[in-house]
């Protein structure tokens, strides 16, 4: 059941012009939140903008005795709510909703866990990175970005001890282009016999080039959509997506509370707009 | 203190009910919300058959408010009857259903079968989404279509027939009193601003419908208005609503005339705003030292004003 935490503003660190990563103080959500689950922000106090924005939560904050304390966001400056909740001071409040959706499933050993991420899309592995490593399953993270400089956070991910490949669409630091070549030529390494999950966040072209890389090779795949929501909580029939149901027949799915994870094999990426 | 109110011979706890398109079918929210609470629940709109809706994007914000263009996605009335009508009933929600035809022997087909559904209390005619073409918009602009279509209902069910009328006319009073005429138990009022919001770098609609409907704090004004017009216009119960977001938005809706009102676009932001709604009627209620709630809708006072003083 999600709670809505009126959070005091812990710090806000900027990593760049763009992203900044947003703590927040909301024990009440930290406590229940899974891998891949989100938060719905208000990110002003008055009504421009109106509605909340979805953000994935980043990182689980922990006092000092392991209790929990509150949440992370990672946050890019694209229009007018995240450049709010980029200048916003340590100190602000700001109204909190969650955890909400449907989250990762995280697999166990001996399965291998990879991990792909386009730039923002980032958000949902820190935390399905700890739960991985908590199983004792191994995490790769495979990690695009569009300059050098917009790669970030990846110390958090070598501390928890997930192996990272990189791409730069520029070329400037790892492999040139787009991340689906090197996860390609990864793929076509490891024998059948692996058993291996990708967990794909990112742009919706990324994820569907990615979700057809994962279907040549006979891989279970799993894509974090993000979507503009009204509410987060089912009511609005906003953030609705092309997914096929059981029988295989597609429908506009609700991605808040039937997502935002869904099995990339249920999604009709050809109508997916983006 | 007595908060319920009466719509026609249904009587609700209090006046705070969810808007239809804004609430799910109202299961969604059972686990973070106690329905029995509620006034009541008009669960999202209702044709016969299954619909897929429009194509994202579906909303967008506008400046205190926000257009949106679903196109009436919905699971149809049989699976709605099946599948969330039990756990409605068990959560002792009050379940207003919202329907919407293309043709009068629809709307009267979707009536029967509600009629004979167990936990429906009361159908809210949906002669008013701005956002397609085929339906009952044609029946809400048209002064005898939207007699016809609540006079056929009416004798098709014996539930509260609710028309839900659209603000997108010259005189929204003169469609209060053909639904007056043709037997309504109340009307709601308003639905959405057919408006439209355009990308200037792109020139490209924000909706891939182009047109969509405004709702939200920006409409709360002319919804205002429009309940008091037609408040003097007929006796029927009025449930308003348009942009409310506080407790004493309900007030300003009861005073020009409602008895009960929906809140929709705010639910969004707020999803726990009821208690505090309630929790602010009540506290106006003391500090009027006013006992029946329902003694406030209507009681405008324009005596007070100030005279002309000049004379022209």
């Amino acid at each position: 059941m999600p709670v809505d935490v009126d959070a005091a503003v812990i710090s806000n660190t900027r990593l760049s012009d763009d992203y900044s990563v947003l703590a927040l103080a909301a024990p009440a959500i930290a406590t229940h939140a899974l891998p891949g689950q989100f938060v719905m922000l208000k990110t002003s106090r008055g009504r421009d903008p109106l509605l909340r924005r979805p953000f994935s939560i980043f990182q689980i904050l922990r006092h000092d005795d392991g209790s929990p304390r509150g949440v992370t966001v990672f946050n890019k400056r694209i229009g007018k709510g995240t450049s709010l909740l980029y200048d916003v001071e340590a100190g602000a409040r700001l109204e909190c909703l969650g955890p909400l959706g449907r989250p990762f499933d995280p697999v166990d050993p001996p399965v291998l866990a990879w991990m792909v991420a386009g730039g923002v899309g980032l958000a949902p592995f820190v935390t399905l990175a700890e739960a991985l490593i908590a199983r004792g399953t191994a995490v790769t993270l495979f990690y695009g970005a569009r300059r050098a400089a917009d790669l970030h956070c990846a110390p958090i991910f070598e501390r928890l001890g997930v192996s990272i490949a990189v791409s730069t669409e520029d070329g400037s630091r790892g492999t040139p282009g787009l991340i689906t070549a090197p996860l390609s030529t990864a793929l076509s390494a490891i024998p059948a016999s692996q058993p291996l999950r990708l967990y794909v966040c990112g742009p919706t072209p990324m994820m569907r080039a990615v979700a057809g890389v994962a279907a040549s090779h006979g891989r279970p795949c799993d894509v974090s959509l993000e979507q503009v929501m009204g509410c987060g909580l089912g009511g609005c029939y906003s953030c609705v997506v092309p997914a096929r149901d059981a029988g295989g027949v597609p429908h506009h799915t609700r991605s808040c509370i039937d997502g935002p994870v869904f099995d990339a094999t249920r999604i009709v990426w050809e109508a997916l707009v983006h | 203190m007595d908060l319920s109110v009466a719509i026609g011979s249904l009587r609700i706890p209090n006046p705070l009910i969810a808007a239809s398109g804004c609430f799910g079918y109202g299961v969604e929210y059972a686990d973070s919300v106690d329905l029995s609470s509620l006034g009541g629940v008009a669960v999202k709109g209702l044709f016969l058959a299954p619909r897929e809706g429009h194509v994202p994007p579906r909303i967008v914000e506008t400046p205190s408010g926000m257009l949106n263009a679903i196109g009436l996605q919905g699971i149809g009335v049989h699976r709605f009857i099946d599948e969330k009508l039990p756990e409605l009933r068990e959560r002792k929600a009050t379940v207003f259903v919202n329907i919407c035809g293309t043709t009068i022997d629809e709307y009267v087909e979707l009536a029967r079968i509600l009629s004979d559904a167990d936990g429906v209390h009361a159908i809210e005619l949906n002669i008013s989404c701005p956002n397609i073409k085929e339906g009952g918009i044609t029946f809400g602009c048209s002064l005898p279509g939207t007699h016809n279509v609540v006079s056929a209902v009416r004798r098709a069910t014996r539930l509260p027939v609710i028309p839900k009328l659209t603000p997108n006319v010259t005189d929204v009073a003169s469609f209060a009193r053909a639904a007056e005429e043709a037997g309504a138990d109340a009307i709601s009022l308003v639905n959405t601003f057919l408006a439209m919001a355009i990308d200037v770098e792109t020139r490209r609609p924000k909706l891939t419908n182009i047109v969509g409907g405004l709702s939200g704090p920006a409409i709360r004004p002319i919804a205002v208005r429009m309940v008091y017009e037609c408040r003097q216009a007929v006796k029927l119960p009025i449930i308003g609503m348009g942009g409310i977001a506080t407790a004493e938005d309900v007030l300003e809706f009861m005073i020009a005339g409602a008895t009960a009102v929906q809140v929709g676009t705010a639910s969004f932001v707020d999803p726990f705003i009821w208690t505090k709604l309630l929790d602010g009627i009540r506290a106006y209620m003391r500090r009027h030292r006013i006992e029946t709630l329902s003694d406030l809708t209507g009681t405008l006072d324009t005596t007070a004003r100030h005279k002309a003083w000049i004379s022209s």
